[in-house]
């Protein structure tokens, strides 16, 4: 990919007569053309502030799945506290606001043209371009770890079609009596940083029912995570002695899975059964950012942290787990977040309205640890001269402390997180 | 419904789109809110409605989040990562819902 170069609005219109566009996209007195790739928590929520806030703006969504399946609130499908529909949400009400969703996949950006190849064929030319692409599994960073070996060991990161969390919800209603589930947990970064943990404890949940002789070992290739005395809090307050964690420095760290003989071997060699093993891979952003090299060596995209624009092309605003962001996690509510500011600031050269001058980028992660039983970490940040950096003195997680003094305060996260989960989503497809 | 209150309730709904159309765009610090208290601060599920908030009350309950001297969950960990001038501009977006 060439190096893209500002270029004035006027200048564009020879590149976009140049370009297929669909039908549908053709129409009058629009003042720009924004193009969003991928329909997951920053995409759609991108789609929509546009259209609320830009109606003069034509907006075209391009998303390969028919529908969304949330990654937030997809453990709870296998703590039972949840099912697929609940958790899937369509694309009506994006289209019901004017959004233009194409259902197909992003195949190449051409920057210099200003131009997105479809996967059905076709280029759809921008005025500016927004990417929430996601993240990919690195397949075969941990060896044998690939497409073919995710049927057995599913990832289930990745919400898709619905059919990784339903095998690994089908595999633990399956596990014999006694078995021993495995989860093999990656370093930093990755999507969702408190989501392996809270998949251990809604496993536990649903295991504390129906098989309470079941072993969970967490293999993690880190030493800390995520809110983790809340979540050690909580597995020793509700389930006993079934989860073991096993970090980095004691040997926890996956390095090759034998799909055969249902493995985990680590990195000096142990080998351990398991009967359902859940293997949580090694990411970085997805193929349409690392293909086009927007991403750098890292395979993460940079970018500016005012307004999304990637290093690489200032015209393409990457947002969501794809870009570089530290320490704005690489979450739902944070994607949500940043994606209003980049379209206020993607959209500024094209409508002449004000870009946002100081923002604030605001998030809340909530994790279930067992029935009626929450917790979070809050952060907001903001924008420095070097990157992102989190707002002194505010944030932070929940008390810890016995359940017999937090039980109401638990009680209550649970059910603002359930509140959370219907009204950010309602910002996102509605 | 007779045809004297069909009138009343057409009447009332070009009332409340046009007020619904001068209304000023939600500000982006206030898109924040919109994450639990829906989507015009009306409020969701167990979590608060904070449209219509009086504007002095809303700059007093922050502060007292801020200072952790208000009963919380998240609240009191969300407060005082923002300014003065910030909540001020929050205050006046939700005083202003009607």
């Amino acid at each position: 990919m060439t190096i893209l170069t500002r270029r004035s609005f006027g200048a564009l219109i020879g590149a976009s007569a140049a370009t297929l566009a669909a039908p549908s996209l053709l129409r009058a007195n629009s003042t720009g053309r924004l193009v969003i790739i991928g329909g997951g928590c920053g995409g759609a929520s991108a789609a929509r502030f546009a259209r609320i806030n830009y109606p003069e703006v034509e907006v075209t969504l391009i998303e390969p799945y028919p529908t969304i399946i949330t990654c937030p609130y997809g453990n709870l499908i296998l703590g039972g506290k949840r099912t697929l529909p609940q958790i899937t949400h369509s694309y009506d009400g994006l289209r019901a606001r004017g959004v233009t969703v194409l259902q197909d996949r992003a195949a190449d950006i051409d920057p210099v043209a200003k131009t997105v190849r479809l996967a059905s064929g076709g280029d759809l030319g921008y005025d500016k371009l927004i990417v929430s692409p996601g993240i990919g599994l690195r397949w075969g960073a941990i060896e044998g770890y690939d497409e073919a070996a995710a049927q057995i060991f599913p990832h289930a990161w990745m919400g898709g079609d619905g059919s990784q969390i339903t095998l690994l919800r089908q595999q633990l209603e399956a596990l014999p009596e006694g078995g021993v589930v495995g989860l093999a947990i990656p370093g930093n970064p990755f999507r969702c940083p408190p989501g392996p943990y809270e998949r251990i404890s809604m496993i536990a949940h649903y295991l504390k029912q129906a098989n309470p002789t079941a072993k969970i070992l967490a293999f993690d290739a880190k030493e800390g995570f995520s809110k983790q005395g809340l979540f050690q809090d909580t597995w020793a307050e509700l389930y006993g002695d079934m989860i073991e964690w096993i970090p980095g420095n004691q040997d926890g760290k996956i390095v090759r899975v034998d799909v055969e003989n249902k493995l985990f071997i680590s990195e000096f060699g142990e080998e351990h059964r398991v009967d359902v093993g859940n293997v949580i891979a090694p990411q970085y952003a997805a193929a349409i950012v690392r293909d086009t090299g927007l991403a750098d060596e890292s395979g993460w995209v940079p970018v500016n942290s005012r307004t999304f624009a990637a290093a690489a092309a200032s015209d393409i605003h990457v947002i969501g787990d794809a870009n570089i962001a530290a320490p704005l996690p690489k979450s739902g509510y944070i994607a949500n977040s940043t994606s209003k500011t980049a379209v206020a600031a993607a959209l500024a050269d094209v409508t002449g309205r004000p870009a946002p001058s100081d923002p604030v980028y605001f998030n809340t992660c909530y994790s279930h640890g067992g029935a009626e039983y929450g917790f979070s970490v809050v952060g907001v940040f903001r924008p420095t001269d070097e990157g992102f950096a989190e707002t002194p003195d505010s944030g932070g997680v929940s008390p810890r402390g016995p359940l017999s003094e937090l039980a109401e305060n638990r009680r209550l996260e649970a059910s603002y997180a359930d509140a959370w989960y219907d009204s950010i989503t309602r910002d996102m497809f509605s | 419904m007779t045809r004297f209150s069909l009138i009343a309730l057409a009447l009332s709904a070009s009332l409340l789109s046009s007020t619904a159309f001068a209304q000023q765009p939600t500000p982006l610090l206030a898109q924040a809110c919109a994450g639990c208290h829906g989507q015009s601060g009306e409020g969701e599920g167990a979590i608060a409605r904070i449209a219509g908030y009086d504007r002095e009350a809303f700059v007093k309950i922050w502060q007292e989040f801020r200072e952790n001297s208000r009963p919380a969950t998240i609240m009191n960990r969300i407060a005082p990562g923002y300014t003065d001038e910030e909540v001020q501009i929050l205050a006046d977006y939700f005083a202003s819902i009607q």
